[in-house]
């Protein structure tokens, strides 16, 4: 199960990755594992503006389905429109072409919410 | 006391007994609290054997008076049609229905490959690049297409014709009131949706305009315009379609309606008292992911050959739960099987002759009984198969009466509108002789 | 070998059906050319042996009842007796037209109404109406009662329905339908309700709970008056899901327990066959509190003759007409062909045949509850796991052995469940042929666990791509 040292995570396997005030949104390695084959994402909205927790989009897989909450507050300011086509990127690579979002971050206090590599790492063993 | 289904002997059920480590059958129900159990018997009738079973129901059909020997005139949401005697022979096939659900997609191809190309018939009937694998019926199909509706376009409010079948528009009252969703009604003029009424209801929180065409009324509705004035103002088009009158009518799809739906019963299914019939229901490529129902997809094995499952699943109540599209679970995959085998044994110059005959006849219907005088015109419209007349006098007197003549009369339309009481809706499909029709024709002008 | 496609078979100018010709006067133009068709609807052209093959040749690559053991847990497959489908086709019950006169009609309607009668002594309720289509919209039907209910005595704040998290996915998909709030709460590891989880689930918003019993997982939920009084105390109301009632005619009622409204699937409980899926008929009784809210029209019986009742306070329909009639004629066929005291052995046969398999198959497969189950049994696949053999591996070797395999997967809250219910139409020697299939796999997953990951190997087709079918979905025929 690869996570990545350099990423920030959630207790929901979503990972955060900060570059200048933004922050790229994915669902992790464990999530997809998880979820079995991806057959289908709801490409979220452009524009919308999204609070901790609120519904960021919706990943079905062909026998489950699951939200993804965003981490963080913000706006969205860009999606992953190939998901829409090419939903499998989310299984053959989640922390790179499997991105969904970028959201421009609110608050960057929201950043001391989630958890570092080793922390999510703890946090999956412990869940296990 | 045995019973045929139960294949149990006394000794079968001893050697199980012991072989769980119990004395009695009841022992197993040990779970059940002793003072709520039933202290008696069932009070049922039977047990009947199979040739008791048989009297039994013979004396009940006799009963009634069937179509094998009256002549229907009957239509309003129901339709006497020729059926092929394939239909039944393919019916009959245990492997079918003795089946559950496609979930084992390996030994339920043959099942599968048939609900694909049912899908693919409806597709091409309506003209829309979607179809899922049934409905329970057309009430509950227009119903869900207006619930899909005001979820695709987050608006509360449905325009429903009210020339659109009664019990659908009761069945849409009944589920849209507990969402809250506003309804009303389009009202008509001569037999069609009033477009000037349709455009001044429609406003942008419209999420759903409803036209059925034929309308309830039997008359052909312009479809294309209501169709603009819908999407004018951002809202969805749901044509109810009669699927007969699909033979000669332009496809709803290519029209622009965004979802198709009706009552598959035409197509091929008994009238058997109002059910088992088949709501269908079709959409656009941009709707599927949001579609009730099951779907059947092509994909191949891992050997690369052809195969069908069940797909798009996550939209359903097994996965999905409480934030599902639907409730739905059982459909009604065999009414959908005889409507593969009807529409194929039509064939696609059959099909297209049935509704051509079924159009010829109801005029000739209407002509002889206008112009004999034995019933006034109500609606000027154009119409498919049903029409509207005024007879002058009460419609149950008139329909006592054609019942001793062993036909079975129009609808009373006062039952469902009071502003056409009075007036009498006729139906004439195909299956309807010259002879039957002068029959019934006559049988008014006895009346005048 | 693939079957063809129907499109496949055929060429133009074939037909399978010979229309009489049309014996009328022919007219033009009665409709407007607008109106018309632009092309006709691209259907097959194929003779009616070609056809005829065709579905002949689909039966052969379907499995159903008639073909062999279907332990579908949940499901209740059991046989379809033919002598109901004989009956349902008789003129008399198959060529009627349901806005027929009512004198016309008074055999159906008697058949309604005797079916009506029966249910409501099995369920023991006051009322029942057989419009719901299936169990899903009798779930939905039901719940429209109660909420109607308490809508007609000013409670409007009762829109929270709690639902354990065993239950069948319908049961919360029903109560979003109806614009109500699922609350769910968690059952015991044995499938029952937790009495303290319910105690404080409970308030001045429940409509409703929603129980299965026996429950998802084939286990009696023994406290049902203990939870049947904390609801009512609370002011809502109980809701019996009959997925399972299969186990229970004539031994105990569902308004003996305290429950309100109560569905049945006929084609479960009833005998009336699944269709590939449907049509089915979900009916429900009530007690005498919910009688006026149920769906128009009621079927009356004054002085021996039936008529069309209609109450003012009724939900309104949910069906068009009455429901699934033909299915109602097959359900009444079982029905008297059982009598009361046939459908009591019914249930202790399918009781007895599921604690005989669980008690065959608990050696070799980790069967979870200890003690006796209902009508069907959940064993898992925890004790092949270390081989990496799942639940969906030993149900697709099951095909390779001539078995439907039972429900996988199901109940949620077991994990790597197998749901067996045999039904009590099936012998001990077939049980005893699906227990010997069933250990042979549990050797093959030690010995030869490659064997049972690549199965099925003798269906007509292996293991489909359900992920490409559902990314990029071809749903139908393009020419």
């Amino acid at each position: 199960m690869k996570i990545p040292a350099e990423l920030l995570y959630s207790k929901d396997h979503e990972w955060v990755k900060v570059e200048d005030g933004r922050a790229v949104v994915g669902i992790t390695d464990f999530a997809q594992d998880q979820l079995g084959d991806v057959v289908f994402v709801e490409v979220p909205e452009a524009g919308a503006e999204l609070g901790v927790g609120d519904g960021l989009t919706t990943i079905e897989s062909v026998k489950a389905v699951s939200d993804v909450y965003s981490p963080l507050g913000g706006k969205i300011a860009q999606v992953n429109e190939e998901l829409g086509d090419a939903p499998q990127l989310i299984n053959e690579d989640p922390y790179g072409k499997g991105w969904i979002a970028v959201l421009e971050i609110a608050d960057a206090a929201e950043l001391k919410g989630l958890l570092t590599a080793e922390e999510y790492k703890k946090f999956l063993s412990e869940e296990a | 006391m045995t019973w045929s289904y139960l294949p149990h002997t006394a000794e079968d059920r001893q050697e199980m007994l012991a072989a769980i480590g119990v004395k009695e059958t009841m022992d197993l129900f040990a779970d059940i609290p002793e003072q709520i159990r039933l202290r008696r018997g069932l009070n049922l009738p039977g047990p009947l054997s199979e040739p008791e079973l048989a009297a039994h129901f013979a004396k009940l059909a006799a009963a009634n008076a069937n179509l094998a020997e009256y002549a229907c005139f009957l239509g309003a949401g129901a339709y006497d049609h020729h059926i092929p005697s394939t239909v039944d022979h393919v019916l009959r096939r245990s492997e079918f229905y003795t089946a559950y659900t496609q979930y084992q997609p390996e030994i339920s191809q043959g099942y599968l490959q048939a609900l694909w190309e049912y899908q693919s018939m409806i597709c091409a009937l309506t003209g829309m690049p979607v179809a899922n694998a049934s409905m329970y019926d057309g009430a509950t199909a227009m119903t869900e297409a207006a619930i899909l509706a005001c979820g695709a376009t987050n608006r509360r409010e449905i325009l429903v014709a009210r020339s659109v079948h009664p019990h659908y528009r009761s069945v849409l009252a009944t589920y849209a009131r507990d969402f809250d969703y506003d309804v009303k009604e389009i009202a008509f003029a001569d037999g069609a949706t009033s477009a000037s009424e349709l455009a001044a209801l429609a406003g942008r929180s419209t999420a759903a305009v409803i036209v059925q065409n034929p309308n309830f009324f039997g008359s052909v509705e312009d479809l294309a315009g209501l169709v603009a004035a819908t999407h004018a103002v951002g809202a969805l088009f749901i044509t109810v379609a009669e699927p007969t009158a699909l033979g000669v009518l332009e496809a709803p799809g290519k029209l622009g309606s965004d979802m198709v739906v009706g009552e598959g019963q035409p197509l091929g299914l008994a009238l058997a008292f109002g059910g088992p019939y088949l709501g269908f229901f079709a959409a656009s490529a941009k709707l599927m992911r949001k579609m009730p129902g099951r779907i059947v997809g092509q994909t191949v094995d891992k050997d690369g050959k052809r195969g069908f499952v069940l797909t798009l699943q996550a939209r359903e109540q097994h996965i999905r739960r409480e934030k599902a599209n639907s409730n739905i679970c059982s459909n009604e995959a065999l009414c959908a099987l005889a409507i593969s085998v009807y529409l194929a044994t039509m064939g696609k110059e059959g099909f297209a002759e049935v509704s051509r005959q079924c159009l010829q006849k109801a005029h000739y219907a209407y002509d002889r009984i206008v112009a004999a005088g034995a019933a006034q015109p109500v609606f000027a419209a154009p119409f498919f198969q049903e029409f509207a007349v005024r007879p002058g006098k009460p419609i149950a007197e008139i329909n006592a009466s054609l019942l001793e003549q062993k036909i079975i009369g129009g609808l009373d339309l006062e039952e469902f509108y009071p502003e056409l009481a009075g007036c009498m809706l006729l139906c004439v499909t195909e299956k309807r002789t010259k002879a039957e029709i002068d029959a019934l024709a006559a049988g008014l002008e006895a009346l005048l | 070998m693939n079957q063809p496609l129907l499109f496949e078979l055929g060429k133009p100018g074939r037909k399978a059906f010979d229309l009489p010709a049309c014996d009328v006067p022919e007219k033009k133009g009665l409709l407007p050319e607008t109106c018309l068709r632009s092309e006709k609807a691209a259907l097959p052209e194929v003779s009616q042996l070609e056809l005829m093959r065709h579905y002949t040749q689909l039966s052969n690559r379907n499995f159903g009842v008639d073909t062999g053991f279907y332990p579908l847990g949940s499901c209740t497959m059991k046989y379809n007796p033919k002598i109901n489908e004989d009956v349902a086709r008789y003129n008399g019950l198959a060529l009627l037209h349901p806005l027929q006169p009512a004198a016309s009609v008074q055999g159906a309607l008697a058949i309604i109404y005797a079916v009506e009668e029966a249910l409501a002594e099995i369920a023991g309720m006051a009322a029942v109406t057989m419009q719901p289509a299936a169990g899903a919209h009798g779930e939905l039907t039901g719940l429209k009662l109660i909420r109607a209910y308490h809508r007609d005595r000013g409670d409007f704040g009762r829109i929270k329905v709690i639902v354990p998290d065993s239950a069948h996915g319908t049961n919360p998909a029903s109560v979003t339908m109806c614009g109500m709030e699922v609350l769910e709460i968690k059952s015991e590891p044995d499938g029952s309700i937790d009495l303290e989880a319910l105690k404080a689930a409970v308030g001045s918003d429940t409509a409703a709970l929603m129980l299965t019993n026996p429950s998802t997982l084939g286990l009696f939920e023994s406290r049902i008056e203990a939870i049947a009084e904390i609801v009512h105390e609370a002011g809502g109301l109980l809701y019996y899901d009959g997925a399972n009632a299969n186990a229970i005619m004539g031994i105990v009622r569902p308004g003996d327990m305290g429950f309100d409204v109560v569905h049945f699937n006929l084609h479960k409980t009833f005998a009336t066959p699944h269709g590939g899926g449907g049509p089915g008929s979900g009916p429900i009784g009530v007690k005498e509190c919910l009688r006026p809210f149920l769906p128009n029209p009621r079927i009356e019986k004054l002085e021996g003759k039936y008529t069309f009742g209609c109450s003012e306070k009724s939900i309104g329909k949910v069906h068009s007409f009455y429901g699934n009639f033909g299915v109602i004629v097959r359900a009444y066929a079982y029905i008297l062909a059982m009598g009361g005291a046939g459908l009591r052995q019914a249930s202790e046969d399918a009781v007895l045949n599921a604690n005989y398999c669980k008690k065959l198959l608990s050696k070799d497969y980790d069967s979870p509850f200890d003690r006796f189950c209902m009508h069907e049994c959940i064993l898992t696949s925890k004790k092949q796991k270390n081989n990496g053999i799942h639940t969906l591996d030993i149900a697709k070797r099951l095909l390779d052995y001539g078995y439907h395999p039972p429900t996988i997967y199901f109940p949620l809250i077991v994990e790597e469940a197998l749901m067996i219910e045999p039904t009590e139409t099936e012998s001990k020697e077939t049980m005893d042929g699906f227990i010997s299939a069933m250990q042979q796999i549990a050797r093959e997953a030690l010995e030869n666990p490659g064997l049972v990951l690549t199965a099925p190997q003798h269906t007509v087709v292996s293991r489909l791509d359900e992920a490409q079918a559902a990314r990029k979905p071809v749903v139908r025929w393009e020419p």
